[in-house]
This record gives structure tokens, sequence and C-alpha cells, in this order.
């Protein structure tokens, strides 16, 4: 008997297009339904049909955020899963399938439980009830709630027909049944304990979270080239655009994507685009046109690992220096990158108000382990929400680029007030005419790249301190990195390190310094070169101790950041 | 009528204009100011979004709102300005070498896309800004300093390609027949859908090809021509010598801004609106069941 306690990690393998997803949305849904605490994430190879895929589903008593490299149950759909995910399978991993799935080293390692779901869908009528019955499995195993998976059935398959919808039902409750006997016959043991708060609590992606603080930030207009993986933000919204009354056009490529979002600032809406690194790469000129210009854009990048198209499916935050020194010539801008699914929704909708507010652009930085993670929280506070507008009425005398203290000039829109407003990409006179004028061209050089950076920099948000302030080690890190490090921190439960997590990326409160000075400083990232680490030591002139990377695509796990983090400490 | 005079500028940076003394683009300026006076437009309420060029300096030399923005970008800008806020006349402006080449990915797609806009192309057959070298329009075998064994590119036809595309509306001027080009510039505005205006206009300084007198003796105004036969337009199009002017083509069809959910039950441009936080709860509400 294999038993586990508090927090299970499944994972469920197989080909593109083999119905992993399905199973992984049953699964998800009805266990929070049931009291169990849920957390979710994929891996994904760039093709449509066959090779490998890996879904991770941790079931636990308590909230869990996190990607942990072990597998607990593992249920692959086709030959070669075991191979595929060989490192992280344990001495406790218990494998539950058809003996034909397993090759033969495998039976030796791991404990396996032979189920013979392909007979059983048969019986069924259709070996297309293997997934039904896999996820009925897996439900039972937790004496899950049988009628939450009826209705979930009933709501997937409904337009099918009440005859699909019946035998789903017929072939969940075999694999219910199965599950349940296995535990009464002592083969597997589960003790996770149900809460039932967890029920009602909101199961949400990154990928929604970051498109529905996007609308609740007042976005309104959203343009967008296909790229992996952020184009589910653009689904998203595309599939809510009549109830959000928002526009959504796909465009044909991304320099049409950003210099439309620059439009539609301009014309006084709140423009988002959403891409990857190759994406942005493209969009690096209407950037500069935005800084030039002073035109706010909200662009969402989420980051997958490259050069060029390098892994277009997988896991890196290998674009930071993109987004920090793209563009040509100098400008301010401000960088974010949430670090829960809860930051990425408040942080969205704030980024159209720092943008609106600064007109600068503001850039998200997520990447794919982020978007595609996905667990259960409380609720999303809506009242938190301050969509604040900066937009001024025009005089018949309007300046657009008057030049200010701060280096920030009231922005009006055209139609609003009895000016007119003239922005301009060229150098410009503070009323928006092009100048070669010297002492003008200086002025507005330093407006931009001096006294906006600092009114931003003065009003930064400061990083996260997790921990004792006096702490000896401080771990720095930014983006999605963040619950992998907490939950590796709680295992360590030493006094002595804390934690700084960075979702205001650039530009850096001075106060930071004062935070990191004297401390020993492990800077962990997903990236090859360490990039915070350099933007650190540009900053604030910091020694950085110690480095923590990973550039394999693949997420940090918590036991990866634990072991490293002991090989550094001790 | 209201006066041309109000789309006179008085700001001091639109007092010094950098064309050269005799370039067609005047011409243009003041064709651009009588049409918008003689539709009653109010400053206020026009939009032109200029590329990068000699031609794209018109905003700095006209009293309407505008945005000079980055070579062959102008497009994209202009169809989310008139997306964020339908109740603008928006224009695109730029040369040959800002709408045909750089832009031209825009011009494709923003004519199957079919915003509300106007696209009007300065065509002098020639880079002027960067100081002559070919355009995507330069006749075959004119010599330059970038093509000094002559162009051999075959000349982009705009027109032909524009109606070739289906799109909404078409037509070609030269700035130095003044009435007939404001005519058709207000046939343009009016238009609703997306509509291109390829006008030519003499460079003094880099095309001693096409001058004036040239394009008054290889053109001729199309008469009797019916422009919503397409068949008939495009026969018009790629006539050669003489170059026809006037409307070609005219097909009405809904625009992209009547067609966006945003606008189909409410009106208001983008920039008046609130965040739906009431959908937003909604969609959350749903997410705790399934
Ligand atoms: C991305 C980019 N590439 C090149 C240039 C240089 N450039 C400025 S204007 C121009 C061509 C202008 O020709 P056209 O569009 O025909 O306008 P004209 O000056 O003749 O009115 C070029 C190539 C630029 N500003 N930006
Ligand atoms: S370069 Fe040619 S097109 Fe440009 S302003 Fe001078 S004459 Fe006119």
């Amino acid at each position: 008997m294999v038993e586990f306690k508090e927090d299970v990690s499944i994972v469920l393998g197989g080909a593109a297009g083999q119905g992993i997803q399905t199973v992984e949305e049953i699964l998800t849904r009805v266990l929070k339904l049931s009291g169990y605490n849920v957390y979710a994430n994929k891996e994904y190879m760039s093709r449509v049909r066959g090779g490998i895929n890996t879904t991770e589903i941790r079931v636990s008593s308590k909230k869990v955020r996190a990607f942990v490299r072990r597998i607990d149950i593992l249920i692959p759909f086709k030959r070669g899963v075991l191979p595929w995910v060989e490192k992280r399978l344990t001495e406790n991993t218990v494998v539950l399938g058809e003996k034909e799935n397993v090759e033969e080293e495998y039976l030796s390692r791991v404990n396996f439980v032979e189920v013979p779901l392909n007979e059983m869908a048969k019986e069924v009528g259709s070996p297309l009830y293997l997934n039904t019955i896999a996820a009925g499995v897996v439900v039972g195993l937790f004496h899950g709630d049988f009628e939450a998976l009826e209705e979930y059935l009933r709501k997937r398959f409904g337009s099918k027909g009440e005859e699909v919808v019946l035998k789903n039902i017929e072939a969940a409750r075999k694999g219910y049944e199965l599950g349940v006997k296995l535990c009464e016959e002592g083969t597997i043991g589960i003790e996770v304990k149900r809460d039932e708060n967890v029920k009602k609590e909101i199961l949400l992606s990154g990928t929604e979270a970051v498109a529905l603080g996007a609308v609740a930030g007042g976005m309104n207009f959203l343009s967008f080239y296909p790229m992996s993986p952020s184009t589910g933000v653009a689904v998203f919204s595309a599939q809510h655009a009549e109830d959000f009354e928002i526009i959504v056009e796909q465009v044909e490529d991304e320099i049409a994507a950003i210099n439309m979002a620059l439009g539609a600032w301009f014309a006084g809406a709140r423009g988002m685009v959403t891409t990857s690194g190759g994406g942005f790469a493209l969009m690096s000129e209407a950037l500069s046109l935005a800084g030039m210009a002073e035109n706010p854009v909200v662009i969402h990048l989420a980051q997958r690992p490259g050069p060029a198209t390098g892994l277009p499916t997988r896991t890196m935050q290998g674009d930071l220096n993109l987004v920090l020194y793209s563009g040509h010539g100098e400008f301010p801008r401000i960088v974010l990158a949430p670090g829960s699914i809860e930051e990425a929704f408040y942080l969205t909708a704030e980024a159209f108000n720092l943008a609106d507010k600064y007109q600068v652009p503001v850039i998200i930085l997520t990447d794919q382990y982020f978007v595609d993670t996905y667990y259960n929280l409380p609720e999303l506070d809506l009242s938190k929400i301050k969509v604040e507008k900066y937009i001024v009425e025009s005089d018949e005398d309007y300046k657009r680029y008057k030049l200010t203290e701060d280096g920030i000039s009231p922005r009006s829109i055209p139609g609003y007030g009895k000016g007119v407003v003239v922005a301009n990409g060229n150098e410009h006179d503070e009323w928006g005419d092009i100048t070669e004028d010297e002492e003008l061209s200086r002025l507005m050089q330093e407006k931009r790249a001096i006294k906006k950076l600092e009114t931003i920099r003065k009003n930064a948000m400061m990083p996260e301190l997790v921990g004792r302030e006096d702490a000896k080690y401080v771990i720095v890190a930014w983006g999605s990195t963040y619950h992998v490090i907490r939950e590796a921190l709680e295992v360590l439960n030493r006094e002595d390190v804390a934690f700084l997590h960075f979702k205001w990326v650039y530009p850096l409160p001075e106060k930071v310094e004062g935070l990191l000075e004297g401390k020993v400083i492990i800077d962990i990232e997903q990236n090859v070169t360490a990039q915070f680490a350099e933007l650190l030591k540009k900053e604030f002139g910091l020694e950085i101790h110690h480095k923590i990377l990973k550039y394999d695509g693949r997420p940090f796990s918590v036991e990866e950041i634990l072991d490293a983090l002991k090989g550094v400490l001790e | 009528m209201i006066s041309p005079l109000i789309f006179e500028p008085e700001r001091p940076g639109s007092k010094d204009i950098a064309w050269c003394p005799g370039c067609g683009n005047f011409g243009i300026r003041n064709i651009l100011r009588s049409a918008f006076a003689e539709l009653n437009l109010r400053p206020q309420d026009v939009v032109i979004i200029s590329g990068i060029g000699q031609a794209a300096k018109m905003p700095h030399y006209i009293n309407v709102n505008g945005y000079h923005t980055l070579h062959g970008r102008s497009i994209p800008i202009a169809t989310a300005v008139k997306a964020a806020n339908p109740s603008l006349t928006v224009i695109a402006e730029g040369g040959d070498g800002d709408m045909y080449a750089e832009g031209g990915n825009h011009l494709l797609h923003a004519i199957r896309r079919n915003p509300d806009i106007t696209v009007l192309v300065h065509d002098n057959q020639i880079y002027g800004l960067t100081k002559g070298q070919a355009s995507p329009t330069t006749m075959l075998g004119m010599k330059t300093p970038t093509q000094p064994w002559g162009v051999f590119e075959e000349p982009f036809n705009p027109i032909a390609l524009a109606i070739a595309l289906d799109a909404s509306f078409v037509a070609r001027t030269f700035m130095g027949y003044f009435k007939e080009s404001v005519e058709i510039i207000k046939k343009a505005i009016q238009h609703k859908g997306l509509a291109i205006v390829d006008i030519f206009h003499p460079c003094v300084s880099f095309n001693k090809v096409n001058t004036y007198e040239w394009y008054r003796e290889h053109t001729y105004w199309m008469k009797d021509h019916n422009p919503y036969d397409r068949e008939e337009a495009f026969k018009r199009a790629i006539e050669s010598d003489p170059l026809p002017l006037g409307v070609f083509y005219i097909h009405e069809k809904p625009t992209f801004e009547e067609q966006v959910p945003a606008y189909k039950r409410d009106k208001t441009p983008l920039w008046r609106r609130k965040s739906k936080l009431e959908e937003i709860g909604k969609i959350l509400e749903a997410k705790r069941t399934f």
C-alpha cells in the first residue's frame, strides 16, 4: 500500500490531441467542488498532434500554488510518458493505467496499478470514454463529490445530446467506483483534508487573470498577432468581447498591433497588446514612438525561451533585457511582473492607470509557466480596482508637450475641448510641432528621460518582503517564481533567510538599496545571464553573491529551489 | 460654408514650412483646407495621422488634430483612432514610399478591414525627404542616385491593386487640378469605408521626369465612368498612358467600426466608457462552479 498525505501531485501524460486537457479540466473543477485545494500547470510540445504533453495537478489540504518535481500518481495515456518524466519519478510514485503504456524497465521502479481503462471504455460503448473513466478513477481515489462530477459532465457534453451525457456519466461512475475500490482494498491510501470554504472559491488561470485585470483596468481595445504563450489573453478577451463591449482585433503583424494600440490611446481609449518575445521584437520601433510621443500603451509579454523561435511552448524569464533596453533613443518605461494570479489581476488593472498617468509604455512580463498555471483562490476584490483617468479638456492654445517640473504634460485627446492635439514622433516644441532648436531639443530629452523617469521612480512600488528584515540572506526574484520560492522557504524554515519579490521591476525605487545593503544576496532567475542581478548591479552597484539560474525551458520546482538554496546556505 | 482660414495654424512651429518652394505639397494643403471647409468640419473633429516623409509633415501646417508617427505606420494608427472614437474624421496621410513600400502590408490589410478612414497618398513617384531614391511608383528606366542603372522593377499600380482587393473607394487625382481634387477629397472623406486617393504631385527637387507639365500631358479625366462596375474600373486602372483621373471604384460595405462588438449596443466612444466590472464579477462568479 502506498499512502499520500496532505498533498498529492498527480501527473497525466499523453499525446497532444489525446484529451489530457479534458481530464485536467474535469479533475481540477470537480476536486475543488469537493472541497480540495487544487493547483494545475501543464507542459506541452510545439505540435498539434502526437508528442508528449503532461499536466501536473496538486490536490492539497492547504493552499498550493507551486510546481513540484515529484510525481505521486502518474497516469500515462501512451508509451513514452515514463521515460519523458523519468527524473520526476520517486520510489513512491504510483503509476495507474494500462500495462501497454508502461515500458518494461519501469515496472520494478514504480508501484504499478493496472487499470484496464480501454476495456472499461469499450464496455461503455466506445474508446472515446477513456478520458472520462480516468477522471472518474482519480475523483474516486479522493472520494470526491460524484454529483459535482455528474453535473460537470452534463454541462460539458450537454450540447452533444442526452445519449452522450448519459454514457459519460456511466463511464465516470465506472471509473469512480474503481477509484474508491483501490482505496478500500488498500492499494492506494490518500489522506487530504477537505475544506468547505474551498468549494465556493474561484478557479482562475494566469491568462484569465491578465485578461480580466486588463478589462477591469479599463482596457477596451486589444490588438494582437497570435504567438504562444500570449495568445490565451486574446482568446479569452475575444470570447468575452461582446459582454465587455470592447474591440479585440487580430491584425496583420505585431507592428500593426502596437501601432493600433498607440492610436487607441491617442484617441483616449485604453489599448493593450498581448505578445511574446519574438512579437515584442517587432514592436520595438513603435515602443520608441510611444517614448517620443509620450503615448501611453500597455503591453503584455508572455515570455518563452528564445532567441528567435526558441522553444515556443516552454518557459523562461529571458526577455527582461529586451523590455528594459529595446527601442532606439532614450525614454522611460515601466516594467511589471506579477508573482501570483491575484497579483496579475490587480497589477494588470493598475498598469492602465500608470500608462495614463505617466504617458509611457507599461510592460507586464509573464511567462508560459505563469499563464498556464491555475489554482483556487477565495475571491478577487473588485472594489480595490480604481480606474484613474488623466485626460484633460483642451483649451484653444493647448500644448501637448508643455514643459513641467515633474516631466508630465497634461494630455488631451482629439475632439475633447476647444483646442487641437498635435502629437509627434519627431523632436518637437511644446505644441507638438517639429523642432531642431538646440535648447528645446535638450529640454525635451531631459523632460522625458530624466524628469519623468525620476517622477516614476519616486512613485514606484516596493518589493514584497517575505521573512525578517534583519535576515542575513536575502533572495531576490521577480515575476512567476514567487510561489515556488515561497514554498521552498516554508520547507527550509530558516529565520536568517528572507525573500524580496519584485513585481515592479523597473524603474526600481531608491529604497530598495537599503533593503539589500550588507546582505548576502541570492538571485533566483530563469535565464542564463542573471539579467535582474545585472539590473541591481547597474542601478545600485550591488554585488550579487549567489545566482540560482535555470534555463532548460522548464519551470523551477520547489525541490530544485530547496536543493539549490541548501547548497548556497551551507 | 466656413472659411478655409480656420484651418490655418497659428502655432509658432507651423510658420516655418519645410517643403521646397514650388512643391506640389503646398497645393495639396490648400486642397485639403478647402475640402474641410466645404464639408463644414471643425478643426477639433478632424485628425490627420501621418507617417514619415515630406508629405507626412502635413499635420504641422494645417489646423486640425495631428499625429506625426513613423514611416509606414499611419494606417494602423488611424484605424485605431477611428475605432476608438468614430465621431472623428480620420485621415491617414503619407508619401508613396510611406504608404506603398514601408506601409504596404498595412495598406493591404486595411483594405480587408475597411475602417472608415481616408488614405491620402502624396504620389510624387520618388522619395523626397531622403533625397531622391526610387519609390515603388517610380517609372521604369528612371535613373536616381541609388538606381544609377535606371529602375528596372515594375512600378506598383496602387489603383489596380486596391480594386483587385475590392477596396471600398478608389480614386486618383493630380493636385494641379484644384477644384476637381477638392471634389474628390470631399467624396473620399464622405465615403463610408476605407477611401484611398492617390494624389499625383510633382517633386520639383528630385523628380525631373514627372513635372507639372508631364502630369497634365499624361493624364485625363474619366468621363461616363461607372465606379460601381468593378471590371470596368479595373480596365481603367491598368491603362498606362495617359493615366485616368477620377473616382475609379466604389463598393459600399460595412465598416470595421460597424462590425466590432464594442458598438453593437452602445455608440459611446471608447474613451468615455467605464470598465465593465459587473461583467467581470459575473465571470468570476461562474468560476466558482465550473
Ligand atoms: C523605418 C524608417 N526607415 C527609413 C526612414 C527614412 N525615410 C524617411 S522618409 C523616407 C521616404 C519618403 O518618401 P515618401 O514616403 O515617398 O515621402 P516624400 O518625402 O516623398 O513625401 C524614408 C525612406 C525612416 N524615417 N524610418
Ligand atoms: S523634396 Fe520634393 S516632394 Fe519633398 S518638399 Fe521638396 S519638392 Fe516637395
